[in-house]
């Protein structure tokens, strides 16, 4: 069954860029405004879901290398890394802190260490839901 | 407001319980998405309904609604996401490898 | 981050750099490479003793989990120190050893990999402070050395000797958890060094007998005590150079470290004064009195050390009377027991680490440790004969070795506590000594065998067509070093008493000044002294015994096979797992449909009995908020799309009448002020959806139910029952204002976290365990779907080849 998908084609290349955007957005406006890791994660992973189903496993594959699983695996690392990382800065576990920085161009700026934490339960939840579709439509 | 959701949860926990107890795979695995859809709702509700605004200290000055239960729910939508998957992959295996998707058919029939 | 944090860490860094590279590595460089970890620590943790012995201790705290008290604190004394040295110490030598033992056709890195994993574990445990970081490290340890007694997994005396040493261990293990959590219950607080110093409030409450008796639980399973010790012969299946290093030189002595961390909570105790040297003299009776029977070189050194742990644990149980009677300078001579404890803990790891190695050499030279089969290598193996000779001198108690002098204060610390007239020692304290001399007899005559089994008499031709030879240098260093401690030990023995002995023994006697009498002067020759005329007995009747053996050896055979302790284990096993068996089968009978029907009429009764019968229902509905009509609709609609989820005939129409339960729930969300909940169960519900789609390619139609119309009604009749009770007690509990909520405490977001949005700080920082849980749920998850998937696949592969 070949379909003809010109169309659907040339308008994802847009609404991809769109929802990885808003992705993003949400994801770094999580902590005062809706969003955060879990919604920005998914809203990043169904963006690139919808590429693979759009082009096929190996185009999209070029663009992209990386082994989801191991960017999953990444995910868990930084989440938990942040986490035990406090200790060494005399901290209970999971503790988490914030600042506020004047960067030369950007103006001051809050910078928070959760923003790890959240980008560690960011990458898993895109890495697992991208292996989740991947290996079920890879198998044969 | 409240009374209404019970009733609505309890209905939704019932055709939930009752696509698990079915036969066929895939009514066991939709009977779980409408179970943890029901449980969604039950603990949002039991937080209060229309109690306060919005959770973001930037919209407004308080009383807020309880963060708390959606917190809770936030983490159950992503696990029931997950879970969900793995029962459907895991379905789809069993009826690749058994030929059937009938639990009453399959009681046995792997090597167990 | 202190240096003390940095010892115990390092093993588990390196443990998980070797898969790393091992690949690039040469195998026979992997050993060296790892030898740097403990040989480093060692010299690190040296530099420790001059500032320990001056009575300094090393102390700091990482805070982990504040409110529940688990905090990481990391407390270097005295006692602390021998262990630590003796972990690091040995532990170098067992690694160079292993180098030279271990073909590098094995899998090396595992083994290494095991091995730093139980050194980290095992410094964890002496440094830990908290009760529950010790146990965790404690039970890693048990999984280590599961792990490394099972290292030739292929061998099935392996994995049953693993299974073992894990079953009796871990089972110990959690008795003294739950003897913790009492000590916990009645202190409030999980520090040791806290509940020292609030021992006299703890020890007049109910709990402190059983808390004492599950602690000692833990330590004596450990430890091998008697009837656990059955565990440790069968971990002698693990290669050599671990049998040497935990399971005679650290480990085993981990329950030594217990008790002797607890002797000032608990030494006051008649029970513990009993409970320790009665055991640990029962334990040094039996396995002395076992390992002359034995015929395997590796299972005499077994039973041998079981029996000297015995000794030590006595030791300690004869040392804890001056904690009852408390510090005056009539009751300070008795602290001498622990003197001589710590003492021969350092010998015994010296003296049997080198006889380990030696069998090790034996075995791996001539290739068989049967005594039946070996004799007379003196001529071929002569510095093995070398290290044999002087680790058995020592271990039998015959100077000018270390073990004499540990030995004679061991007889005399036996024959003091007689004169005592508390805990009825009066009445059967003479057994004390007695026993003690007995089991030295056959110390004796163990020691004697091995030596003259082995080294001495002709050689069997059949060893000699195998032209054996000498093992290489590399082999010999080891056990040369532990040879030369030994030797120098008897020489110098009072440099190891003022440095190494004596701060530890104010760790166990933290209220006794350290007076002369504490760290008393060691003599090879104090004079004729009952504990001179006992050893020269020993030798004697030793002797004479040995030279008579076959006489009296028959002896053993009148134990019934039937009672052993470990065909009494076996038994208990096999059939516990038997009944287990039995009864499971009766209720899992494989029919997923009576699981859930269990499930679910237990919920039913259990939760909606006790709400009737408490009469427990309330309804408030005034308090409720206002219903709009787009609410009502909504609900109308999930209603109408669940119940007709029940009867749809496709799929495809199931799939999208669950899509619209998820949307319309997205629309409360929305209602309800969640904008968080409302965007995620968007996109969730999105990807579940086409989800299902992608799936439905590999699975069938649905086929209308074939079940008969009696248990679709039970099932309908279950299935109302489970919603109205949900529905009832949601609305008995909707409006329960019992109890103040808590998410107050989250409002104050912006200061407390530093976010504006309360979810979402809720996530990332008051709720954030919980949310890092998740995600390595997530990723279980995924990688679960990954391989079933892709399981499949390389098993088709493997077929088709």
């Amino acid at each position: 069954m070949k379909i003809n998908d010109v169309i659907l084609r040339t308008v994802v290349k847009g609404v991809v860029f769109i929802i990885l955007t808003l992705g993003v957005y949400l994801f770094f406006s999580g902590h005062n405004a809706p969003g955060g890791g879990f919604i920005g994660g998914l809203v990043l992973g169904s963006g690139i879901v919808l590429l693979y189903i759009t082009y096929d496993l190996e185009t999209v594959h070029r663009k992209m290398p990386f082994d989801f699983k191991k960017v999953a695996a990444l995910g868990v690392l930084l989440a938990t890394g942040s986490a035990i990382g406090a200790i060494f800065f005399d901290a209970p576990f999971l503790s988490q802190t914030d600042i506020y920085y004047t960067f030369p161009i950007l103006g001051e700026k809050h910078l928070t260490t959760v923003t790890i934490f959240e980008a560690g339960v960011a990458l898993t939840v895109i890495g697992t839901l991208v292996t989740i579709i991947l290996s079920i439509s890879e198998d044969e | 407001m409240e009374s209404l959701m019970m009733i609505l949860i309890g209905v939704l926990v019932t055709v939930g319980t009752y696509l698990v107890l079915s036969r066929n795979l895939i009514r066991v695995i939709l009977g779980t998405a409408v179970l943890s859809h029901a449980v969604h709702l039950l603990i949002l509700t039991m937080g209060g309904l229309k109690k306060g605004a919005v959770p973001l200290l930037s919209q407004s000055e308080g009383p807020f609604t309880d963060a708390l239960p959606q917190a809770l729910i936030l983490t159950a939508i992503v696990i029931s996401f997950a879970t969900t998957a793995f029962l459907l992959v895991l379905a789809y295996r069993t009826y690749k490898t058994n030929g059937s998707d009938d639990l009453q058919e399959l009681r046995g029939m792997s090597d167990e | 981050m202190t240096i003390e944090i940095a010892i115990i860490l390092i093993p588990f860094i390196m443990a998980a750099l070797i898969p790393l590279f091992n690949r690039r590595l040469q195998k026979s460089f992997i050993g060296w490479v790892v030898l740097v970890i403990p040989v480093s620590l060692f010299l690190i943790l040296t530099t420790y003793i001059p500032r320990i012995a001056k009575g300094e201790t090393f102390s700091h705290t990482y805070w982990w989990i504040p409110s529940f008290n688990i905090n990481f604190t990391t407390y270097l004394d005295g006692l602390s120190l021998i262990f630590s040295l003796l972990i690091t110490g040995v532990g170098s030598l067992v690694i160079l050893y292993s180098i030279f033992y271990l073909s590098i056709k094995e899998s090396l890195h595992h083994f290494y990999c095991y091995l730093l994993l139980f050194m980290g574990a095992m410094l964890g445990v002496v440094f830990s402070d908290n009760l529950m970081v010790l146990y965790a490290f404690w039970e890693l340890t048990s999984v280590s050395s599961f792990l490394l007694i099972a290292f030739w997994h292929h061998r099935k005396a392996s994995r049953a000797g693993a299974r073992k040493s894990m079953t009796i261990t871990v089972s110990g293990g959690v008795a003294m958890l739950v003897g913790f959590l009492m000590l916990y219950a009645m202190s409030g607080t999980l520090s040791i060094r806290e509940i020292i110093g609030n021992v006299d409030e703890i020890s007049e409450q109910t709990l402190f007998i059983p808390a004492l008796v599950l602690v000692l639980l833990g330590a004596f399973t450990k430890s091998a005590q008697f009837p656990f010790h059955i565990w440790l012969p069968d971990a002698m299946e693990a290669p050599t150079p671990v049998s040497a290093y935990l399971h005679s030189a650290t480990m085993v002595k981990a329950g030594i470290y217990l008790v002797a961390r607890f002797t000032p909570v608990f030494g006051g105790e008649v029970v513990w004064f009993w409970a320790v040297t009665g055991v640990g003299l029962l334990t040094l009776f039996w396995g002395a009195f076992n390992a002359v029977r034995q015929s395997d070189l590796k299972a005499i050194l077994a039973f041998s050390t079981v029996s000297q742990l015995g000794l030590i644990m006595s030791l300690l149980g004869l040392g804890s009377v001056a904690v009852h009677l408390g510090y005056s300078t009539s009751s300070v001579i008795y602290t001498q027991a622990t003197f001589a404890a710590l003492f021969h803990l350092i010998n015994h790891s010296t003296f049997k680490g080198a006889l380990f190695m030696m069998v090790g050499i034996v075995d791996h030279e001539i290739g068989t440790r049967d005594i039946r089969r070996l004799g007379g290598l003196m001529s071929i193996l002569p510095f093995t004969f070398t290290i044999a000779l002087i680790g058995c001198f020592s271990m039998a108690g015959l100077p000018p070795f270390n073990g004499f002098l540990s030995k004679e204060m061991f007889f005399a610390a036996t024959v003091s506590i007689t004169n005592l007239d508390i805990f009825s020692i009066a009445s059967i304290g003479i057994l004390v000594p007695v026993i003690a001399w007995i089991a030295s007899v056959f110390t004796f005559i163990y020691c004697a065998i091995i030596v003259s089994k082995t080294f001495l008499g002709k050689i069997k031709p059949d060893i000699l067509e195998k032209n054996p030879h000498e093992a290489p240098v590399g082999m010999l260093i080891s056990p040369f070093i532990l040879i030369g401690l030994v030797i120098a030990i008897f020489f110098f023995p009072n440099t190891l008493g003022a440095y190494i002995l004596k701060p530890a023994m104010s760790s166990v006697y933290p209220t006794f000044p350290a007076t002369a009498e504490m760290t008393p002067h060691i003599y090879a020759w104090h004079g004729f002294k009952p504990e001179l005329f006992m050893t020269i007995g020993v030798i004697l009747v030793g002797l004479l015994l040995y030279r008579y053996m076959k006489h009296w050896i028959k002896i053993y055979r009148l134990f019934p096979q039937k009672w052993t302790l470990n065909a009494i284990y076996e038994r208990v096993i096999t059939s516990s797992e038997n009944i287990s068996e039995s009864i499971t089968n009766r209720y899992m009978n494989g029919n997923l449909m009576h699981y859930f029907i269990y499930i679910y009429v237990s919920f039913v009764v259990i939760v909606a009995g006790t709400f009737l019968t408490l009469e427990a229902f309330s309804w408030t509905p005034s308090l409720d908020a206002p219903v709009e009509n787009y609410e009502l609709l909504l609900v109308f609609i999930m209603i109408f799309a669940s119940c007709a989820l029940i009867f749809a005939k496709s799929r495809i129409t199931a799939v999208l009448l669950n899509g619209v339960l998820g949307y319309a729930i997205a629309f409360f969300f929305v209602i309800f002020r969640a904008p968080d909940l409302a965007l995620t169960q968007l996109v969730v519900e999105s990807v579940t959806t086409a989800l299902y789609l992608i799936c439905f390619k590999y699975l069938a139609e649905l086929k209308p139910e074939k079940t008969s119309k009696r248990v679709k009604l039970s099932n309908g009749i279950i299935s109302i029952l489970v919603g109205s009770t949900v529905t009832l007690i949601g609305l008995a509990v909707i409006n329960y204002e019992k109890f103040e909520s808590i998410s107050v405490y989250f409002e104050d977001s912006y200061k407390l976290a530093g976010g504006k949005n309360i979810v979402n700080t809720i996530l990332g920082d008051f709720r954030a365990f919980d949310t890092m849980l998740e995600v390595v749920v997530l990723l279980i998850a995924g990688l679960g779907i990954y391989t079933l998937i892709k399981l499949k696949a390389a098993k088709k592969g493997d077929a088709d080849t």
